[in-house]
Formats: C-alpha cells, structure tokens, sequence
C-alpha cells in the first residue's frame, strides 16, 4: 500500500486509486462533480483540484486534478493550498454564471449537490455582470422533469443513461457553452433505469415528476431502510413519506445487490399506495352484496367466530412477508395452506430452489454477476422480469474493454480512455430467447427459438461442452465460448414457464466444469423465494385447496388477488362455494370483491417484515410509516387472530422478534432469518435510529388543524428505528440506515461518508443472509425435449413481461399504467404480413372458449410459430404460457394511438403542465 | 439610616417625573414598521401570492410551528395548497421573514392575538395572506427567476439571454 502525504499528512493508500478516492476514503472534503464510483472519471468539471508537489523541497507545485491522477508512493498533494481552494472557488463561480436564479422552486434544493459544494467553496458573491444563457425543455415522459437552464454540463447523465445504462435516446448536443442535454426530441426516455438520472445529476436538470406534484423538500421526509416489492431482485429502497403519503423513493445502497441504481419500476411504482384502490377500513359483506365498514375489533371477533375450531385453510403469498406467510401456515396447519402462486410458477421455484440448493455452480450476488466475462441467457428477458439484472449485464459485457485496458496498464476509473481503447469490443453475450429482448443491442449472438427448443439448444450446448458432436453453428459458437470464459454466467428463469428451460440452463451451467461457473435465475415476486422455502417444509397446491374448498368452513386469504394465480371459472367457483372468505390486502381486487370480510393490511411501506430474494437473500423491510386509518399490518391481523382463536403456540408470541425467532425455530431452511437484522432491542449510542432527519419541519403544525394539541409520536415496538429525529443515524448496521446525510453533504453523495471505502460496503457491513447455500452435488435434473405438434394457423403462446405492467401492485400507479400502455399480442413481421396487421392494430386472440382481443405489437425478432402476450395486463388475464392459439383480425378494433414509434411519443397536451415549452 | 431615606426621597422623586407605561389598551403604543408582530404572507406587485412554497422558512422556524404542502399552478409555478402557522408555538423570532426567498413571509407590528380557545392560534392560508405587497414594494420572484410561467417565456427574466438554439452552427 503506497503512502501519499496530503497536506503533509501521511495516508495509505490502495494501489490503483485515484487522489480524489484517496482524499474521500481518508474522510476529506473534495469537491467534486463529474466523477462517480461507479462510472470512474473523465475530468470534465475541473472541481476536485490540488496541488501536488514534486518533492518536500517544491513549495511552488502544480495544480492538478484528483480524479485523474492516480496515487503513487510518496506523491505530495495539498488540499488546503491557496491556489488549490482559489482555484477550485473559481470553477463554482464559473459553473454558477448560467445557474438560474430558482432553488426555491427547484425540486433538488435541500438535497443538491451543487449547492453543497457552492457553500463547500465558499463562492458567495456574483462578480459576472453579463446574460445569463437559457434553454428550451423538453418532456421526457411522465416519470423524469426537465430544466435545462440548471445545468453545469459536468455530462454525468449522458455518461450514466449512455455508457452505464445502454440508453440511446439522451445526449449532449451543440458545443461550448451552448451544451445542452436532452432527447434528440421531446418524447418519453426509452431506458428502464431513466429514474436513477434524478441521482446522478449533481443539480435539478432531471429531477423525479411523480415527486414533483406532491413535492416535498429532503429534510421534512421521514424515510426508512426498504426493500422493493416490484420484483424478485431485492433492491434496498429508502421510501419517504410526509403527510401520510409516500412521496418518493430513492436508490439505498447495497454493495453486493443494487448498488447505486434502480429501476423505474422500483422508483416511480409505489403510487399505488396513495391511490383511492388502497382499503382503509374493514368490511363485512352485506345481503345485498355491498360492504359495512367496521371497527379492528368487529372484525376480528367476526373472523375468529368464523375460523374457531372449524375446517379452515390459507392461501398465502409470494408478494407477503415471509413473517405474514408463516403465521398463516401455523394458524391453519401445513395440510391447509398453500403458499399462493400458481401451480405452474409454484413448481418451477421449487425446482430452481432446490437446484440452487445442489448445484456445483455458483449462484451470485448482483455485483458479482458484474464480474462475468461470458453470459448466456436462456429464455429470459432480464430487462423486463429482473430490471436490476440487466443493468448488471450492461456492465459485465464490458469486461473485454477492462480486460484490454489492464493489458495496456490503464486504471480503470480512466473511463474514457477505456471506452477510447475498446470501441465496441464487448465480452460475449448470448441470448436464446422467443423473441426481442431489452439485452439484443450488447448481445454477441440473440437466437429466436421457442420455449422447448430453447430447452433443447441449452442441452445441445451442454452436450457440446461435454464432448458430443453437433453441427448447429450456434451450439458450436457459444460451447466454445463458455468454455473458454474465466467467469462463465447462465441465466434462467421462470418467466417463459418451463421446466426444460431451467432444467437445460443447469445442464449447461454444470457442464462447464469450472468453479467459478455462475448460475442465476429470475423469479417472479418480492417473496416469491421466501414462498418455496416456506413449500419446501410442507403444504400443499392452490389446485388443492380449490378442489377441498366444498369440505372446508373458511378460507383466509392472504394478500393475494387469486385472479392472477388461477384460471377465472376455477376462482370464481372457489369464492362461490359457500365457505367464508377472509381476505388481507393493500388494495381493493376482485378477490376481495369476492370475499365475506375484508382487513385492511398496512402497504409495505407500512409494514416490517422479512423477503427472500431469487438470489436467496434475506432481507428486512421497515415501516416508513406507521399505517393509517386502521390498517395493520398482515402479521399483526394475524397475530390478533391467532390470539383470539386460542391458538397456544401463537399467543405467546408479542412481536415481530418473537415471530422471527419462532419462524427460524420451525424451518431449518430460515435458521438465520434470526441475522437479517438488528432485534428490537438494538440501540445505537443509546437511542433507536431516527427515520427523521434532525431538520425535521413542521412538528408543532402538521397536526394543529386537527388539534391545537400535539399527539404524541406513533410508537414502533417492533423495530429499533423511531418515528423521531432525536438519535443518531451513523454507525449503525447497514440494514437499519434510512437515509444518508452527513454535514456539508445533503445531497445523496453523502453516501461516500457511509460507506467504508469509496464503492465499498457500508460501515455497518453488507445487509441481509444469503439462505441458499449448496450442497455442490450437482443437481439431478431430468429433463425429456417436448414435442409440439402445430396444427395450421395455430400458435404458440409465450409470455412476454413487461417492466411497467406486469407486476401487479405498481401497475396500479397512474404513471406505470400510462407507460404500460394496453395488454398487447406481440408478433414477427412475416406474421403480421401475412395477418395484414400493423403495430396497434387489433387482433383476436383465441384458445378454447377463451377469445380476447389485444393490440398488435409488431417486434424485429420472434421464433417460428410464436406469439408473446403481455403478462399480468387485465386483458390478458386469461392467457397461459404454452397454450396453443389462433390469430384472427379483428375488425371491431380501434386503434388509441396515431402510428409512432415508442421514441417518437410526442408531448400532446403535457407541456403546459410540465413548466417546458417546446424543444428547438 | 442614611441609605433607607435616601431610597425614600429616591422613590419620592419619581411621583413627579413623566409615566413611561401607557394606558393599553385605551391609548395604542407605537410599534416601528419592522416590529416583529403577527406573520403575514404578502402578494406580488402583480397581484398574485409570492409564496412559492420552497419549505425554507419552515425549516428555519426554531419552534417549528409552520408546516405546508407545494403544490403547482398549470404554468408550472410553484405556490402552497395549504399553508399553516401555529401561533400558540410561534416565538416571533422573524426567521422564517430571514430565510424567505420571495419576501413572502413578513411580520407585522401586531401583537394582539389574544384567544380564550388555543385553536383559534392555528392560521391556516386563509388567514395569513394579506392583499398587499407588505414591506417589499416592488419584488417579484419570478420576474427574476429562469423558471418559465406562464406570462414569461424562457430568457425573459432578468439578465437572461434568449433561449439557445442547439442546432444552430453559429459560435
């Protein structure tokens, strides 16, 4: 480790590193602006200036700047020299010349970069007397607001939403200083991860829309560590609430896991939980079919006379707590529950958990996929079912360009010479799926193959790799490839709903025969791995429960819209059986129609509990805040219940702690759910962690309208987090940080000061407990190729999912709804030829007595006797993957848009509100 | 001896010297313009409110007895859907007039705010918002914000150039 000395302080340092690391890892403040962790450096802004020196005699030195130069032994620097600081006041004051005057109506003010490094530098005063420049805005789409004028064109959002994200449609245009940053045209941002440009601007140019409406400045949110529900990822969010309502969500950092960025879904999908859908009060049906809204205690007592010493069964389910999941199964007994997927997506997990519980192939964290120097993605469209996942890709495929610039000596945080130096050279990528991917613009090869022949080309690749012969260039090309590769991923999944599939993505990943093969899978839900570890000790299927349903007295269902899991006769035929239903969910659904009484369950913002991710994580979630009217939380309704039916083993338990430990004790598969996180009685420096920030407004109004006398804060005895600003939010375990702040630094790049090296993990460690650990046997998968036979005019069906649309709780948000646009049926352009259809046609979709009629998608690349459908869209409801349809027009159809591209989508009519007139 | 008929004549004396209390309420004291009294929210010289509801003067208060939502005009202008002061907390201290922005929050010399019920202290916008400029005759925030509205296109504020058009060759 080399010795730099910084203002004649001597400081280790990592080989390898820049000055501007080396300055922030020692806890120094340098300013800075265009350099990130996780996009390395290019010194453009010209802020994170020193002085270094050539030897202790020079007192002279030169200016030069931290992010470009690496460290190297004994180098002299100065921080505090007074060219250094002049030097880097003038940049700011150069940088503010154009800055409008308008941080009081800018949604970054509070939390803004430039202003911390403004006040950092301590440019006060205006000496320019000249214009200022102005631009023209451009609508973006409904998720990200524009305002040019703030710019200090640093270009971290066309470096982050091009180079890192793989965008094609943001860009910096015009020179000198007539830079501007914007679309090509006005029109809605192609990329999945365009939310992550509200972080990476140093100042308000891209700042969150949704936000905007409801806006509310940092220091008044009151936010807590989270985990997203959009997907089986795991992503760690940090939800802010004011007034009762989630406002906003934002990136928390995980090193091995999302790291500095989410996907929009993850951002922008948690609407829902302020709209009229969500269920406030429960609800006891009525004669006449409508429902009587009733106390907590009503309800309780209703559904306990229901339930005491009768026949009753639970359905639970992969977007629950697994804490919520448990206490169903114990109340009703493993015979009676069923974990509440679909048979179909029930069995695959199963298979893939217990594949991952065998397997001789390593099953990564999402940092560690960013290590892979050769993928193969079998069936899956990661960008569309684990969004997080492909952004890892992104940057796994630039392996090659690393690989070639440690050959020439280059660190690589010099990114621009490292993108100078590969061009396009890209580590091989190779996708084998039914059609179109998100991934097709970085992949080495893309095949277009049907779900069992996608099964059949995984097992000839394996076949290849252990020595068969075959004449399939494909095969060929991609065994070579993978056997070649240092650190070879297979990626599979759920999504195409095959067995094969994830059966031939083991037989590869396991013919390779190398240690460090990696082996992934996608899986649907937030919990839907928590669901099959709990399957796995017992329980039994949802066909089951629906065949008994006649025997049984009650049923209680558990967050779960069972119209998704099964098919519409079988449900309706399950709530009509004349059994009592008993219903938990966040928001109102034809389930809940359904049902007999109804409880409202506090959203997941309002809740604690315990996910498993599809990597096998472990991780808590904390209430942001505590639930409104009189919801509870789905453990907690439970838990009540429990108690008052007089089950033995439930009423003793009193807290979440409680339930943990008795759900570890049970399931030797959850032994260290125990670990996720702190116990209730953890305190930091004496106190529990704040979820307010010490400036925290407002407290003596917020409530005085109702009553000039102040209630007391909401008390949570569940977790050591307070609903409070008094406490310490430092050196705490990384699960239980809410938000990062630290003095000086209000904008999110105070997470340098959380983290224990710049990129490292958090001081307080890396959250959550991987469950999954294998057995490394090999995982015996027998897997036969199906044979289809296709009549004429007869189709396949493949399910094609989709960012904004398919996962059920965030479609519900005003803005997801709108990008997820209407259920479509997706189709190559020799079929939509021979239809005669175009792109937003209608067709009519049938099999069996099953007829809808969807909207035309015409894609670039579908495999023979294919057609996808878009998953989890209400008009889609009644499809299933792998049937069998025919394709007839539609004439009754009428198109809802003009004929546009997606990149084309104009404004209409979003300008006025939008504060941007038009671009040009 | 001596000290305590001193103290006498030293009380004596004032019998004759003029009353510095006046007679409250009957006779009204004078209370300078800048008297910190009463808050107010104040209206632009055009009319419209000023408060653009930046949540400054909130985080300034030491008592924090002013909470607000922001909410934004179709022109994109940004002005409070509500806006409250609870003056049975309120200290006075003219902090929040400090950190406001828009010279929207000013006191005013009015201390008469008495209630016999507590609650009548919380004013809600309503109450705050006076039809006048206050002390600030002439300020108008955005006329001098880069921020388009609706009667201000881009580049016309205040020493702002026009709009730059990216596609144009021209240095």
């Amino acid at each position: 480790m080399p010795t730099i000395y910084i203002d004649g302080q001597a400081i280790e340092v990592k080989q390898g590193e820049n000055v501007l690391e080396a300055c922030l890892n020692a806890g120094m403040d340098l300013p800075y602006f265009c350099w990130h962790p996780s996009m390395g450096s290019i010194g453009s802004c010209r802020q994170c200036a020193l002085v270094q020196y050539q030897n202790e005699e020079d007192t002279q030195g030169r200016i030069i700047m931290g992010c470009m130069t690496p460290v190297s032994e004994g180098a002299r620097f100065s921080l505090k020299a007074e060219n250094a600081t002049e030097f880097r006041e003038a940049v700011v004051e150069s940088l503010m010349l154009n800055h409008p005057h308008d941080c009081p109506v800018c949604a970054e003010g509070g939390e803004c970069h430039l202003q911390d490094m403004t006040v950092m530098v301590g440019h006060r005063d205006r000496r320019y007397t000249g214009k200022k420049n102005t631009h023209r805005n451009q609508y973006l789409g409904p998720l990200i607001h524009h305002e040019m004028n703030r710019c200090i064109a640093c270009y971290r959002c066309e470096r982050y939403y091009k180079d890192y994200a793989g965008g094609k449609d943001l860009g910096a245009q015009a020179s000198h200083d007539h830079v501007y940053f914007g679309r090509h045209e006005e029109g809605i941002l192609e990329s999945e991860f365009s939310g992550n440009l509200v972080e990476v601007c140093p100042t308000g140019v891209f700042t969150d829309k949704p936000f905007l409406k409801q806006y509310s400045r940092k220091w008044d949110l009151q936010s807590a560590p989270s985990i997203c529900h959009g997907c089986a990822v795991g992503c760690n969010i940090a939800p802010g609430e004011r007034y009762g309502k989630v406002k906003r969500v934002h990136n928390r950092y995980h090193d091995e896991v999302n790291g500095y960025f989410i996907c929009d879904r993850g951002r922008f999908g948690s609407g829902y939980l302020n709209s009229k859908l969500r269920l406030d009060y429960s609800g006891i049906k009525k004669s006449d079919g409508s429902f009587l809204a009733v106390h907590q205690k009503q309800a309780l007592e209703t559904a306990a006379s229901w339930i005491s010493g009768k026949k009753v069964a639970g359905i639970g389910s992969p977007r629950a707590s697994l804490e919520a999941n448990y206490l169903l199964r114990e109340m009703v007994g493993k015979n009676n529950f069923s974990a509440g997927s679909s048979d179909l997506e029930a069995t695959l997990v199963g298979s893939i958990l217990s594949i991952l519980q065998t397997t001789t192939a390593v099953n990564p964290s999402i940092k560690k996929m960013e290590t892979a120097d050769a993928v193969l993605i079998l069936g899956e469209d990661v960008t569309n079912t684990a969004p997080r996942v492909a952004l890892a890709l992104r940057q796994a495929v630039r392996n090659k360009a690393f690989e070639l610039a440690e050959q020439m000596g280059l660190p690589l945080w010099q990114d621009a010479a490292v993108r100078n130096l590969a061009q396009d050279n890209l580590s091989p990528l190779i996708i084998v799926s039914a059609m179109d991917t998100r991934l097709d613009d970085i992949s080495s090869n893309s095949i277009s193959l049907a779900p069992h022949e996608i099964a059949t080309f995984g097992r000839a690749v394996a076949g290849a790799l252990n020595g068969e012969k075959t004449d399939d260039p494909d095969v060929i090309s991609t065994a070579e490839i993978l056997k070649n590769a240092k650190n070879p991923l297979i990626i599979s999944g759920s999504s195409m709903g095959s067995q094969d599939v994830i059966n031939s993505a083991v037989e590869v990943a396991e013919a390779i025969s190398k240690p460090e093969t990696m082996l992934s899978f996608c899986v649907s839900e937030c919990n839907s791995m928590g669901s099959a570890l709990l399957a796995q000790d017992g329980g039994v299927s949802l066909a089951d429960i629906i065949k008994r349903a006649p025997k049984l007295d009650a049923l209680i269902v558990l967050e779960n819209d069972l119209y998704r899991r099964g098919k519409r006769s079988e449900i309706d035929q399950l709530l009509d059986s004349g059994i009592k239903i008993i219903s938990l969910d966040v928001y109102e659904n034809r389930t809940l129609d359904g049902s007999h009484l109804v409880l409202p369950a506090a959203s997941y913002a309002e809740s604690q509990g315990t996910l498993v991710s599809s990597e096998g994580r472990a991780q808590r979630f904390y209430p942001v805040h505590s639930p409104s009217h009189e919801r509870l939380q789905s453990w907690e309704w439970l838990l009540e219940l429990a108690k008052l039916t007089g089950n033995k083993k439930l009423s003793k338990l009193e807290n979440l702690d409680d339930v943990v430990s008795t759900c570890a004790k049970d399931n030797l598969a959850l032994k260290k759910i125990v670990d996720v996180a702190p116990k209730n009685s953890y305190r930091s420096s004496g106190s529990k962690v704040p979820r307010q920030t010490h400036r925290f407004s407002g407290r003596t109004a917020i409530h005085s309208d109702v009553s000039v006398h102040e209630p007391q804060q909401p008390k949570d005895h569940d977790s050591p987090l307070s609903y409070s600003m008094e406490g310490l939010n430092r050196d705490q375990p990384a699960s239980l940080t809410p938000f990062v702040w630290s003095p000086g630094w209000n904008s999110n790049q105070s997470l340098q000061k959380f983290q224990s090296e710049v990129d490292g993990p958090l001081k307080g460690g890396s959250s959550g407990v991987r469950l999954i650990a294998s057995s490394s046997k090999g995982s015996k998968v027998f897997s036969e190729s199906e044979e289809f036979e296709l009549k004429a005019h007869q189709w396949h069906l493949v399910p094609a999912h989709q960012i904004f649309g398919s996962d059920e709780l965030s479609a519900h948000t005003e803005e997801m709804a709108e990008l997820a646009g209407r259920g479509f049926i997706a189709i190559g352009q020799k079929v939509a030829e021979k239809l005669g259809v175009k792109q937003g046609d209608g067709l009519l979709v049938q099999h069996g007595d099953v007829r809808c009629s969807l909207e035309v998608k015409v894609l670039s690349r579908v495999a023979k006797n294919c057609v996808g459908y878009s998953v989890g869209y209400e008009e889609t409801q009644e499809l299933t993957p792998g049937c069998l349809v025919s394709l007839q027009v539609d004439k009754d159809w009428r198109r809802t848009s003009p004929e546009v591209i997606a990149s084309d989508k104009t404004a209409l009519g979003h300008i006025a509100s939008d504060g941007g007139g038009a671009y040009g | 001896m001596l000290s305590e008929l001193r103290t006498m004549w030293e009380v004596l004396k004032h019998t004759f010297t003029k009353a510095e209390t006046v007679e409250y309420p009957e006779q009204m004291p004078y209370l300078a313009p800048r008297y910190r009294g009463r808050i107010v929210l104040t209206r632009d010289p055009d009319g419209e409110e000023r408060c653009v509801a930046c949540n400054l003067c909130a985080a300034a208060c030491p008592v924090d007895c002013i909470a607000l939502q922001k909410d934004t005009r179709e022109d994109g202008t940004w002005y409070p859907e509500f806006f409250r002061i609870n003056f049975s907390r309120c200290i006075m201290c003219g902090m929040c007039e400090e950190a406001c922005p828009t010279y929207a929050i000013q006191l005013t010399p009015d201390f008469e705010m008495c209630e016999y019920d507590r609650q009548n202290m919380v004013y809600e916008k309503e109450h705050l918002l006076i039809n006048g400029v206050g002390k600030y005759p002439d300020y108008n925030f955005y006329r001098v914000s880069g921020m388009q509205t609706a009667s201000k296109d881009k580049g016309e504020a205040l020493n702002e150039e026009r709009p730059i058009d990216t596609r144009s060759l021209l240095p």
